[in-house]
């Protein structure tokens, strides 16, 4: 029964998966991970921060 | 608007450069241009200001964008629905390539593109790509208006003829191999967590009858999509390889699948043993990731363009009563007038209407010099038009053009190269199979005499299992995939890593000149001769800079250089009495020798100048100002003598590589500016090593002016050519070919294109690798190319080192076989052997690759 259960969850993952592949999260790994360093704050501040992190090539 | 103008050494808030001769102020930052102060004005305006706080002077700098791109055709409601991926009433979407972009600030401003343009609907960035994805409501704004924001800015789109119709294909195959590795991995996941009691537990006594057969149950429900999904493709490849009777890779891999998955459905059926569905699921989820590594492409760079991702989209056409419009490069006709500017390129093939041009065809034929085309006078697809606008009528189809026949030439036909490509493992693989098939058989047979069937069949079928070459399938991609990753941290982007192997064989290399061994935007002026004063600097920069050409706009522009510099401070001087310095011009402006200047129109003199009272320029020959008090006389030798009543004598031999310009003042002579195209950095030393070990040769499109200077360089005389056509070009490679030689072609224009194409290894040369460069099979940044033997030595290293993994997998199997002949494979073992040979193949590849690269002195990590 638990073995049943495992599989399930196993399953509903591998679902998970398919559904992200499919609306094409895997198609660009790069962008998303500059994109979560942006805040939402409506900037005009002149304060200029040296923020290197996340720096391209 | 507190904006103010001073002399400084101040870094742009906005772009970051150093702001040289003035710097504009506004809101207390400094900016080195007024195009970057607007940039930054409209930022500000718009709530915009957090771009400069995600990385430092993010800007793009405006400073050298003189001539803007003018869009038009983007209000041609067909070009408009030729170019985007969907449009409807009132939305349009479409995607568009932007070169500039290159840090998170880029991404962030783009993504907020609707605070600019309310019109924006949506927008996102692939980075990777380079590309910008929009959904614009047509009602409240227009195409154009967004991309005309966009330009300023500073995130020019590039819209090029091949967009018309290329529907944005999406790729998805990449998506498949993810969901096929996605399987194999949940697959292999499950199975080793049932098969765990197994390999605990070898004598079944603590485990239910039932749960034996259940197990095993679930195991084949579980392998079966594992079979027919994951490892389609190269069950696949392996019998399409059979059915044209060669042998891949894959022929032996999928002898391995099928007898893995063959013999654990028969032991489990039979209840005889557990089977190895966890060996058979690993090894297709480490082959698959192994062909993830294999895919990875490099997104942004294009590697097959032809001429018509070098062509505008649209051109200006004149009706009958003179009005202009766009009209989109596929319409053209022959007989139609068209209106270029300055900087733009001519389409196709056309007559020239207004009475003289300069065309500038250095990224056609390798000529460094422009050419003056008269009225009446063809002018050929390709060149870029220098100077003023002009009028022109066309004489052909742009798919009948010169620039175009070079693409009917068979080389481009052909794309055999590709597919010529194999990697060691496809050509060792008829002789692995054979051997395989013989122990398995040879063994079997033993065992049929001593022991009887069973046995026999499972020693069989346990050497077929465990010879499974996974990790010999594995050493080419990852090594090859590590290689390639190395190479393109150093700047060479090499489009398939099979291609690596090409250049790891390389026996002669063959250079271009213009662009490759020499800048091509780039002139080094120098002066030699007396002292001059900072008056006299004025003076002859006032009489030149009003020339549109290119010699005296270098003279021009070198001498506005020393000014803002020995204002400021004194600089060193070098052997002429002004500092060395290189002037940057724009793309094509390249510089033609003082004979071939047009008869001129001039502007009105700007007032900080020193007052012209006269100034006239003779075609080909000088120039000709009278100031207060001041004659000064600009050109070539025979003009100062002529014109300027210089004696001869007075005038020594300009002993230069390259162009001068003499220079007398109020009847004196003071001596010449010599210009030449600079040799890169790192070029002599790289040639200097190269031709003790390959053959080098200079293959060019231009005169020979420069050849004693790259004589000295490469040596002996034969490997220098100089006035070659295209054709010849790839001509002189098909010879060098047919000696037996492997040869890799360095080339930077359109007239290496088909050099480029038929070498073994065709790199092009590129300052900006996302601008345009000709098909090629790895791009190499301007910078990099004095690494090109560090590149060539560790690419030979590469091939060692998947030969050394060969041999590491080559040893596991034998081991392996030692267990499977004496009949001692158990799944357990096979569990065990498997994974670990794939593992530690990846990971020898990726520490031996990097330790030769560092070994050769390239960066192996960012």
């Amino acid at each position: 029964m638990l073995i049943g259960f495992s599989l399930l969850v196993a399953l509903i993952f591998l679902g998970l998966f398919f559904w992200a592949v499919k609306t094409g999260q895997f198609d660009d790994q790069h962008t998303p991970s500059m994109r979560v360093l942006f805040d939402d704050k409506k900037s005009t501040s002149k304060k200029s921060i040296n923020n290197q992190k996340n720096q391209d090539e | 608007m507190n904006s103010a103008t001073v002399i400084s050494s101040e870094i742009c808030y906005h772009c970051g450069e150093d702001c040289t001769s003035e710097t504009v102020h506004f809101d207390d930052k400094p900016f080195c241009c007024t195009g970057c102060k607007a940039a930054y004005q409209i930022l500000d305006e718009s709530g915009l200001c957090s771009y400069y706080d995600l990385d430092v002077n993010p800007g793009i700098n405006l400073k050298n964008t003189k001539h803007r791109t003018r869009f038009d055709y983007l209000e041609d409601e067909e070009v408009i629905s030729r170019i985007s991926d969907f449009w409807d009433a009132n939305k349009l979407s479409l995607t568009l390539y932007i070169p500039n972009i290159h840090c998170t600030s880029c991404v962030w401003l783009l993504e907020n593109l609707q605070k600019l343009d309310s019109g924006v609907l949506q927008s996102s960035v692939n980075f990777l790509k380079r590309e910008l994805s929009l959904l614009i409501d047509t009602e409240q704004t227009t195409l154009r208006d967004v991309v005309e924001q966009l330009v300023t800015i500073g995130y020019e789109p590039e819209i090029r003829f091949d967009k018309l119709d290329s529907q944005t294909q999406k790729s998805h195959q990449n998506r498949s191999l993810w969901l096929k590795m996605g399987v194999a991995g949940f697959a292999f996941g499950n199975i080793m967590l049932f098969s765990f009691p197994d390999y605990l537990d070898t004598t079944g006594s603590g485990l239910g009858g039932n749960f034996h057969i259940f197990f095993g149950a679930m195991n084949i429900i579980l392998a079966l999509p594992v079979l027919l999904y994951s490892s389609s493709d190269y069950l696949k490849s392996a019998f399409a390889a059979l059915s044209q009777r060669g042998v891949n890779l894959d022929v032996p891999i999928s002898i391995g699948i099928m007898a893995l998955f063959g013999r654990s459905v028969y032991e489990i059926v039979t209840m005889t043993g557990t089977g190895y569905m966890d060996s058979f699921t690993g090894l297709i989820f480490f082959l698959l990731i192994g062909k993830l590594v294999q895919q990875k492409t490099f997104h942004r760079l294009s590697f097959d363009r032809d001429y018509r991702s070098y062509l505008p989209i649209a051109v200006n056409v004149l009706n009958e009563s003179g009005d202009e419009y766009s009209v989109s490069l596929d319409k053209l006709e022959p007989n139609q007038q068209m209106r270029l500017r300055n900087q733009e390129l001519v389409p196709c093939d056309a007559i020239l209407l207004s009475e003289e041009v300069f065309m500038d065809y250095s990224f056609i034929t390798g000529e460094s010099e422009p050419v003056a085309v008269k009225k009446g006078e063809r002018i050929f697809a390709g060149g870029r038009l220098t100077g003023n606008s002009a009028l022109l009528r066309t004489e052909e189809k742009v798919a009948n053009s010169y620039l175009t026949k070079l693409w009917n030439h068979e080389t481009f036909q052909n794309n055999d190269k590709e597919l010529k490509l194999t990697t060691f493992a496809d050509r060792i693989s008829p002789y692995f199979t054979v051997v395989v098939l013989g122990i398995a058989f040879f063994s079997g047979l033993y065992w049929l005499q001593t022991a009887g069937m069973e046995p026999a069949l499972s020693v069989f079928t346990a050497v077929l299992i465990i010879a499974c070459p996974c990790a010999l399938a594995l050493s080419t991609p990852f090594t090859l995939g590590s290689a390639l990753n190395v190479l393109s941290l150093n700047g060479l982007f090499v489009k398939n890593h099979l291609l690596i192997e090409n250049l790891s064989k390389a026996t002669s290399i063959v250079f271009d000149k213009t662009g490759t061994l020499t800048e091509s935007d780039s002139a080094e002026v120098i002066f030699f001769g007396d002292n001059l004063s900072a008056q006299e600097q004025t003076q002859v920069k006032s009489a030149c800079q009003n020339s549109i050409h290119p010699l005296s706009r270098k003279v021009a522009n070198y001498l506005t250089t020393v000014i803002a510099r020995g204002s400021m401070n004194e600089v060193n001087k070098p052997r002429g009495n002004l500092p060395e310095m290189t002037t940057e011009h724009g793309q094509g402006d390249c510089f033609v020798d003082i004979k071939s200047s047009p008869n001129l129109t001039f502007e009105a003199p700007r007032k900080d100048d020193p007052v012209l009272l006269s100034n006239s320029e003779i075609p080909g020959k000088g120039i000709f100002a009278k100031m207060k008090g001041t004659k000064i006389h600009l050109g070539s030798r025979s003009f100062l003598i002529e014109k300027g009543d210089i004696h001869p004598e007075n005038i020594p031999d300009a002993n230069f590589n390259g162009s001068t310009v003499h220079l007398s003042i109020n009847g004196q002579y003071r001596g010449f500016f010599g210009i030449k195209s600079r040799i890169r950095n790192g070029i002599p030393g790289l040639l200097h090593s190269i031709k003790e070990k390959f053959n080098t040769y200079l293959l060019s499109g231009d005169n020979d002016a420069q050849k004693s200077e790259f004589k000295n360089y490469l040596g002996t005389n034969g490997s220098l050519l100089f006035n070659k056509k295209p054709e010849e070009k790839l001509e002189f490679i098909t010879q060098l070919q047919e000696k037996g030689e492997q040869v890799v072609m360095v080339g930077d224009g359109l007239n290496d294109a088909g050099a480029l194409k038929k070498s073994d290894f065709g790199i092009a040369l590129a300052d900006d690798i996302s601008s345009f460069a000709p098909a090629c099979d790895a791009i190499l940044e301007g910078n990099s190319l004095s690494k090109l033997h560090d590149f060539i030595d560790f690419s030979k290293a590469s091939m060692k080192i998947i030969i050394a993994s060969f041999v590491l997998s080559l040893l596991y199997n034998t081991i392996g076989l030692g267990f499977a002949i004496t009949g001692h494979l158990s799944p357990l073992v096979a569990a065990i052997l498997m994974p670990l040979s794939s593992i530690s193949v990846m990971v020898f590849t990726f520490v031996t690759t990097r330790y030769f690269a560092r070994k050769r002195g390239l960066m192996i990590w960012k």
